[in-house]
């Protein structure tokens, strides 16, 4: 029996680690679930941990690049800060100036200007780690505190409220979503999108010969990845939006207020994830960009004598993971629609430990998106478990770090066993 | 051998010091199409690093390098891979994560027309080229550490010969072998010769040398002791030039 288990799941050609990841985070949910008397699988806390995790996500993936190229990047809390400070600023004091309150350009001039910043900060940081040859720790160590203690010199530590409405929509909240009718179609058409990819692949390995996994595999790779795309719209479109909500978004768009349920259906960060997460993948896999990245993460002398410019690569990583932390601040602040002087205090840790537990090896070469954010959500999951039963916030930093630990422990005892 | 051609490759009067320490002295070598030039000498006698200098790897202090009698500038290893100078070094340089054909792609992957790395096609090739190189080579899909030492090697030298080099150094590329996976290296290194590639071979096995090379050039302590024939020395008087640093009476080059 458990020897025709195996041999269904080899023939998948899953990766075992990512599966030994579900099923710890199956295993925290089931038992969260239980510790709160059935509250923690409701759709109304599934689509809040969906959006607390979106801001951690986002960084954890461009954090995966610089831990596999043998670096660290301690600064991301303290930029997500001041560039959530500076955005801040600029939509609710700066810019309506200019343009009124409530322009709409005004959250699009504030995220390019954001990402501008944030791809610009990073750039320099990876400029002194690279050309400089500063060790990572130090350069964004230095960072940590230069951009926490510039975020209070932007407004001297007063919090910066209220924010674009626009704007806000990117964290999420009741307005923040696509609805029912929009999150069933984005969800048809990623489903649409993953079959045509399997599709493709299946017949590219066979234009060449090379050996494929059999039909039925195909088929149930298939038939999972489309029941939990959908399954996971249905969840989220099972949340109704609470009766005031309703009446303020009915109200304001001149629509008379209906007497049904409204659902949520995804919120608009989680649709940022989903499309981040997608094209890092793409950069990881299908660029020479991406390929240089693990090359460089392997043996960077190698990557070296093979022609990359591994010190350009390197302000690059960097560059992209300031962009990316900009886009969680983005997320982060329109998410709490103020920006006060703690945004983003230990999210560094959160990122890395996230990267970490999803498999990305601190000796560098190995690292994946996807396990970045899985292990993005097990860390929230946990984290909104713990509150959840009422557990005291220092026992929750201490299981965090506990599980922590554990985790990377038991990824390298596995490493060992499998050989790899 | 025809002498009366241009050298394929000459590099005159090089020098490259690290601090204070001359590690190459004045140093000039050369290799003609279709030869094989071994490279002798005790560790740190500075063959390693002249050899780095023509593969991109170090910058030479002084000196200038011709490829077919025209000065050529090598400031890094795209430069090098440029003039078609392809290295196996000896500790084969693979990003032990990544697989067979990514590594022997790596800083020249093919593209699909979308601008993507086009793994399947790399496989494809690495699949072809493997085949004649080593025809029990199979695990394309693993990263190369999983690999044992002759299958390393053999990735190594595939991407040295797979983009048509006319210049080939191999830094020591038997010390790892066994005798079959030697003997190997030998069947290759004579194929290419008579395909008019001209080979810088550094060991410090004198029967490698013996076997393989047309001439040798002999250093220690960063300084050239001579070039000779190797049909016109003797083993002991080869090992007497690397270990003395001595001239044979009866040589002149």
């Amino acid at each position: 029996m458990t020897n025709s288990i195996r041999l269904f799941f080899s023939k998948l050609e899953l990766d075992n680690r990512m599966l030994g990841m579900i099923g710890a985070l199956i295993f925290l949910w089931v038992v969260f679930n239980f510790a709160t008397d059935g509250r923690f699988l409701t759709p109304r806390n599934l689509f809040n941990l969906s959006v607390q995790t979106a801001s951690v996500a986002v960084m954890a993936t461009g954090m995966v690049f610089v831990i596999v190229t043998r670096h660290i990047d301690l600064s991301v809390g303290s930029l997500l800060g001041l560039l959530g400070m500076l955005m801040g600023t600029l939509q609710a004091h700066i810019l309506p100036q200019y343009l009124g309150f409530e322009h709409p350009l005004i959250w699009v001039i504030t995220v390019v200007a954001g990402l501008s910043i944030g791809v610009l900060i990073g750039a320099v940081q990876g400029w002194i780690i690279g050309y400089l040859t500063v060790p990572a720790f130090i350069v964004t160590l230095g960072g940590f505190l230069v951009y926490r203690g510039a975020a209070w010199w932007v407004t001297t530590g007063q919090t910066v409220a209220p924010l674009d409405a626009s704007f806000k929509l990117l964290g999420g909240g009741a307005e923040g979503t696509l609805g029912a009718g929009f999150s069933w179609i984005a969800g048809l058409l990623a489903s649409i999108l993953a079959v045509v990819l399997m599709v493709l692949s299946r017949r590219q390995k066979a234009g060449h010969g090379f050996s494929i996994k059999p039909i039925w595999a195909e088929y149930t790779l298939g038939a999972v990845a489309v029941s939990l795309i959908m399954g996971f719209v249905w969840i989220m479109n099972s949340y109704p939006l609470s009766k005031g909500a309703v009446k303020r978004i009915f109200a304001n768009r001149d629509l008379p207020i209906p007497d049904f349920n409204v659902y949520h259906g995804i919120a608009i960060p989680v649709l940022i994830v989903v499309m981040i997460a997608v094209l890092m993948t793409v950069i990881a896999k299908k660029t020479r960009f991406g390929r240089y990245v693990f090359a460089t993460g392997g043996n960077p002398e190698a990557a070296e004598l093979s022609g990359i410019n591994t010190r350009l690569l390197t302000v690059r990583v960097f560059a992209l993971m300031g962009g990316l932390t900009a886009i969680a601040a983005v997320i982060a602040s329109a998410r709490l629609g103020s920006v006060g002087n703690d945004l983003g205090t230990l999210d560094e840790l959160r990122v890395i430990a996230a990267a970490v537990i999803g498999g990305t090896a601190l000796a560098g070469g190995v690292g994946t998106i996807y396990g970045a954010l899985l292990g993005a959500l097990i860390m929230q999951s946990l984290q909104s478990g713990m509150a959840m039963v009422g557990i005291d916030a220092p026992l929750q930093s201490i299981v965090v770090g506990i599980v922590l630990v554990l985790a990377v422990y038991l990824d390298i005892a596995y490493r060992r066993r499998a050989g790899a | 051998m025809n002498k009366v051609k241009t050298p394929l490759v000459e590099m005159k009067d090089i020098q490259v010091s690290f601090g204070g320490i001359k590690a190459v002295d004045h140093v000039s070598i050369d290799v003609y199409p279709g030869e094989v030039v071994g490279l002798l000498g005790h560790n740190g006698a500075g063959k390693s690093t002249i050899i780095k200098v023509l593969s991109g790897a170090y910058k030479k202090d002084g000196g200038e390098i011709l490829i077919n009698g025209k000065p050529v500038t090598i400031n890094n290893p795209r430069d090098a891979r440029q003039h078609k100078i392809e290295t196996i070094y000896q500790t084969l340089a693979l990003a032990d994560n990544l697989d067979a054909a990514s590594n022997l792609f790596l800083g020249r992957e093919l593209l699909t027309s979308m601008g993507m790395v086009d793994d399947d096609a790399m496989e494809a090739e690495t699949r072809k080229i493997m085949g004649t190189l080593n025809p029990n080579f199979e695990k394309f899909s693993a990263p190369v550490s999983a690999l044992s030492g002759g299958q390393r090697q053999s990735v190594a030298i595939a991407r040295a010969v797979y983009f048509d080099a006319q210049i080939l150094i191999m830094d020591e590329p038997t010390a790892a072998l066994g005798p079959h996976e030697t003997q190997m290296v030998s069947d290759l290194v004579k194929q290419l010769k008579k395909a008019g590639i001209g080979i810088f071979l550094i060991s410090h096995d004198i029967h490698d040398v013996m076997q393989l090379c047309d001439r040798a050039s002999v250093m220690k302590n960063g300084k050239l002791v001579g070039t000779v024939d190797v049909a016109d020395v003797t083993d002991d008087e080869l090992l007497s030039m690397i270990i003395l640093g001595k001239q044979p009476e009866n040589q002149t080059t």
